[in-house]
């Protein structure tokens, strides 16, 4: 039984100590993105492990708030990587028809008007 | 800790240690593989799967209606988000040139009809590197943009 818990936590620390490194080595942006994000679902999911053996219930509220906010991060980071890109192109020439910086989410854009 | 003696109690243990493998290969995957699109393949195991056999368990384990359909708002919440999350970093990462075209078997946005993600890119970066690359300019047919990134 104590071979089974501690195989548990081995196997959630292993994988979140790999995530960590990819986090620290992650040669772009959205490399660490992805690490963080899986950091968070192992984190989310050692919650679990840990109500489940314990029969806690008092850390399932917590496990909503992270699967949140994992969400909610790596959209708002790949939603910034997307605004660098259209920042640049407004850097490289002229006007390429994007909407003046600070009402960004308005008005046609280049680069998501395109994707769909 | 100490009272897996029935058979709900065996599955609900069969779905956590699944799941906590899941959750090391994750990790392993996200260590291991070349560049963003693979990472993002290895990293969404737990994500999806991992997380809902280890829902599974705790919904076994546990007791009392609020925690079931807490865990369930869990699984749920994840199955809905994870695509829309990959969705939006696989697209920033093939427009940034984080993805190893070398690797693609198929490339699809690349056929003249369907470039307009590449298009959008070149745009974005007037180049063939990502934006914040460092100043030192690799030469434009590296293939490998995260490794001079």
């Amino acid at each position: 039984m104590t071979v089974f818990v501690f195989l548990l936590y081995a196997m959630l620390g292993t994988g979140s100590l790999l995530a960590v490194g990819r986090l620290a080595l992650g040669p772009s942006l959205l490399d660490r993105v992805v690490a963080t994000d899986t950091l968070l679902v192992i984190i989310t999911a050692g919650l679990g492990v840990y109500a489940a053996l314990e029969r806690d219930p008092h850390v399932v509220p917590l496990l909503v708030v992270v699967s949140l906010l994992s969400f909610v991060g790596s959209v708002a980071v790949a939603r910034y990587v997307g605004g660098m890109l259209m920042r640049s192109s407004e850097d490289g020439r002229g006007d390429p028809g994007l909407a003046p910086p600070g009402r960004g989410t308005t008005g046609p854009r280049s680069g998501e008007g395109r994707s769909t | 800790m100490n009272d897996i003696d029935s058979v709900p109690d065996w599955i609900a243990a069969g779905c956590l240690l699944i799941g906590a493998f899941l959750c090391l290969t994750a990790g392993l995957g996200v260590l291991r593989f070349p560049d963003v699109l693979s990472r993002m393949h290895a990293g969404t195991k737990p994500q999806v799967m991992g997380l809902l056999l280890i829902m599974v368990g705790g919904m076994i384990r546990l007791t009392g209606w609020s925690a079931t359909w807490m865990l369930l708002l869990v699984g749920v919440f994840q199955l809905v988000t994870a695509p829309v999350n990959a969705h939006m970093v696989s697209r920033i990462a093939y427009r940034r040139r984080h993805v190893r075209r070398d690797l693609l078997i198929v490339d699809e946005l690349a056929d003249a009809d369907r470039g307009a993600e590449i298009r959008a890119g070149e745009e974005g970066m007037g180049g063939d590197q990502p934006a914040d690359a460092p100043a030192g300019r690799p030469s434009p047919d590296d293939p490998d943009p995260t490794r001079s990134a």
